[in-house]
């Protein structure tokens, strides 16, 4: 082995480690900040007995639940029922594989190591784990994997309850996957690529692209929310239907996989749509962060962090303040709003690029941008005035069919 | 309908689910920031809205006269009245005729804490209690002897006033 390929291992497998670490504590730390914020929206304390500010409430759950015995149901199908919560959590941790943490760092490093023996690294380490060339392809593909265990949790268990749940998260995602698809083809459009290193210098250059695709960011959050199976868009689980659904007969460990890969799964939405929207790590109004060194990889990282922060925090205020969508609600709003609203704008979006090209070609990234932010204002405006008036969603009372026998 | 439903005049034209939201997650963001309203019990235990009340029926006391001799003269009253039949009294007597518990034993367990035996009882003896935290380690410690409800110490029930309904 070559001193260079040592070095690229080596930091590899430091970068894995490192990413690995904080995503399992950050999920555990998400935990105690879901029920800190569920119980501040509801002008409560939330948890505070387990240290300080409970703080040591994730480890104390953690504790808990490898302590817990784990039940089986005799007429279960053994091995899917053991596999399900694996399923469920392993392309979720995956994930954030693909998501550039801070700018690269610059890194000459020639060292003697003990066991391992000299290696070498030069020019800039990229703080991603795999900077894959097909960036939120895999992140697409991996994330519809994650439905394959709850689906899975939901038939194995056999029970009515859990099948149900397996059975919704399966229509609800094939629903939004569509639409959360092309929600980011307009982004393929704009950047041309669709790795995140490449989108976050598309982003650098121009606009943050939620400026120039409004209407595309808003379509990937709300998908966003279906796919990660967080309210309003719990169907699966739905507890006031289908007891706790999927895992209503997962106990101990098997059932905490489940809450960790729901975690890992909004951590990683939420870093998506920092770095495909609001651009990465980039700090905006600065060419400093894109110089490279110690200090621009740690405020690049923090800057990630905030707007990353930012979205999880959304997702849980999101939970305490909108309720659960009925299911035909869900299905209605999947196929006949989203689906049609994301190809339109692809339309739209490609006709208005290659329109901004032929009429302005000197434009240049930002006056491109900024032209798309103008014809966004317009589209959002007919989208949340015109269209979303007792269209998007509508009661049981304004039907027709219902509203004839009320008032019948 | 039935009595008392009241029927929301939900508007359904005309309405934007979007803004709707943003209203919603506007207020949630109020509660978000607005102070707390737990009173977190070991620690806090009244507050300057709440109390306890001094009608609550809980943990048995019985008091004592100037000597410290029990109030007690069993007369057999209290379980008498008893509809949980929870106390276990033997009367006794001694050399000047008086008569005394030999056994007095209630088995807070059984008791449905309905003071009828504070009400019932002619030489204000046994009274219920405004307790609540009588938690032990195993069931017998839940039959209280006469010795440990003579040693309560917390303040007696002052039960319902038919004068003062409201307890104003």
């Amino acid at each position: 082995m070559t001193p260079e390929l040592k070095g690229f291992l080596l930091f590899s497998v430091l970068k894995m480690l490192a990413v690995f670490t904080m995503v399992m504590v950050g999920v555990a730390l998400l935990t105690l900040m879901e029920r800190k914020i569920a119980g501040w929206i509801q002008n409560r304390p939330g948890p505070n007995r387990v240290g300080p500010w409970g703080l040591l409430q994730p480890v104390a759950d953690g504790i808990k639940n490898f302590a817990k015995e784990e039940t089986r149901p005799a007429e279960a199908s053994q091995g899917l029922f053991m596999l399900a919560p694996a399923m469920a959590f392993i392309p979720a941790v995956t994930l954030m594989a693909v998501i550039p943490l801070a700018a690269p760092l610059p890194l000459e490093v020639d060292w003697t190591l003990p066991l391992i023996g000299r290696i070498v690294h030069t020019g800039d380490l990229p703080l991603v784990v795999a900077d894959l060339p097909i960036g939120f392809l895999f992140i697409l593909a991996m994330s519809s994997l994650g439905v394959y265990g709850v689906a899975l949790a939901g038939w194995s268990s056999n029970s009515k309850y859990s099948l149900l749940g397996g059975l919704r998260a399966s229509a609800q995602m094939v629903s939004y996957e569509v639409a959360l698809g092309l929600s980011l083809i307009p982004v393929l459009l704009l950047s041309g690529n669709v790795a995140f290193s490449e989108l976050i210098a598309r982003q650098q250059e121009g606009l943050w692209f939620i400026f120039p695709l409004t209407l595309s960011f808003f379509l990937f959050l709300v998908s966003g929310f279906a796919e990660t199976n967080r309210l309003p868009f719990d169907m699966p689980e739905a507890e006031s239907e289908l007891v706790a659904g999927y895992h209503a007969e997962y106990s101990a460990m098997k059932f905490s996989l489940f809450m960790i890969g729901e975690y890992a799964h909004i951590v990683t939405i939420a870093a998506m749509i920092a770095t495909v929207f609001l651009g990465g790590w980039d700090i905006p109004f600065t060419t400093w962060d894109e110089q490279g060194g110690v200090l621009q990889t740690l405020a690049t990282h923090a800057a990630f962090f905030a707007k990353m922060f930012f979205w999880i925090f959304f997702v849980m205020w999101i939970r305490w303040t909108l309720p659960r969508f009925r299911y035909d609600q869900l299905m209605s709003l999947g196929w006949k709003v989203m689906l049609p609203l994301a190809l339109a704008y692809i339309m739209v979006t490609a006709g208005a690029i290659w329109g901004i090209d032929r009429a302005w070609p000197a434009a240049g990234p930002v006056g491109r941008s900024a032209a798309l932010f103008g014809l966004n204002l317009v589209i959002c405006r007919l989208v949340f005035f015109r269209l979303d008036r007792g269209r998007v969603m509508r009661g049981v009372s304004s039907r027709p069919l219902a509203r004839a026998r009320v008032e019948g | 309908m039935a009595i008392g439903v009241k029927v929301m005049q939900r508007p359904d034209r005309g309405v934007s689910y979007v803004r709707a939201t943003l209203k919603g997650m506007a207020l949630t963001f109020k509660h978000l920031l607005q102070p707390k309203v737990t009173m977190e019990y070991p620690e806090q235990r009244s507050s300057d809205d709440w109390r306890i009340s001094t009608r609550l029926r809980g943990t048995h006391r019985m008091l004592t006269d100037e000597q410290g001799r029990t109030k007690c003269v069993a007369c057999g009253l209290c379980p008498q009245v008893c509809p949980a039949n929870c106390i276990k009294l033997v009367p006794g007597e001694d050399e000047q005729g008086n008569r005394y518990p030999l056994i007095y034993e209630i088995d807070e367990f059984r008791c449905v804490f309905c003071g009828y035996c504070q009400e019932v009882c002619p030489e204000e003896a046994i009274h219920v209690g405004v307790h609540y935290e009588n938690a032990e380690y195993s069931r017998d410690r839940f039959v209280y002897d006469h010795e440990r409800l003579v040693a309560q110490t917390h303040p007696v029930s002052t039960l319902w006033d038919p004068a003062d309904p409201r307890g104003e």
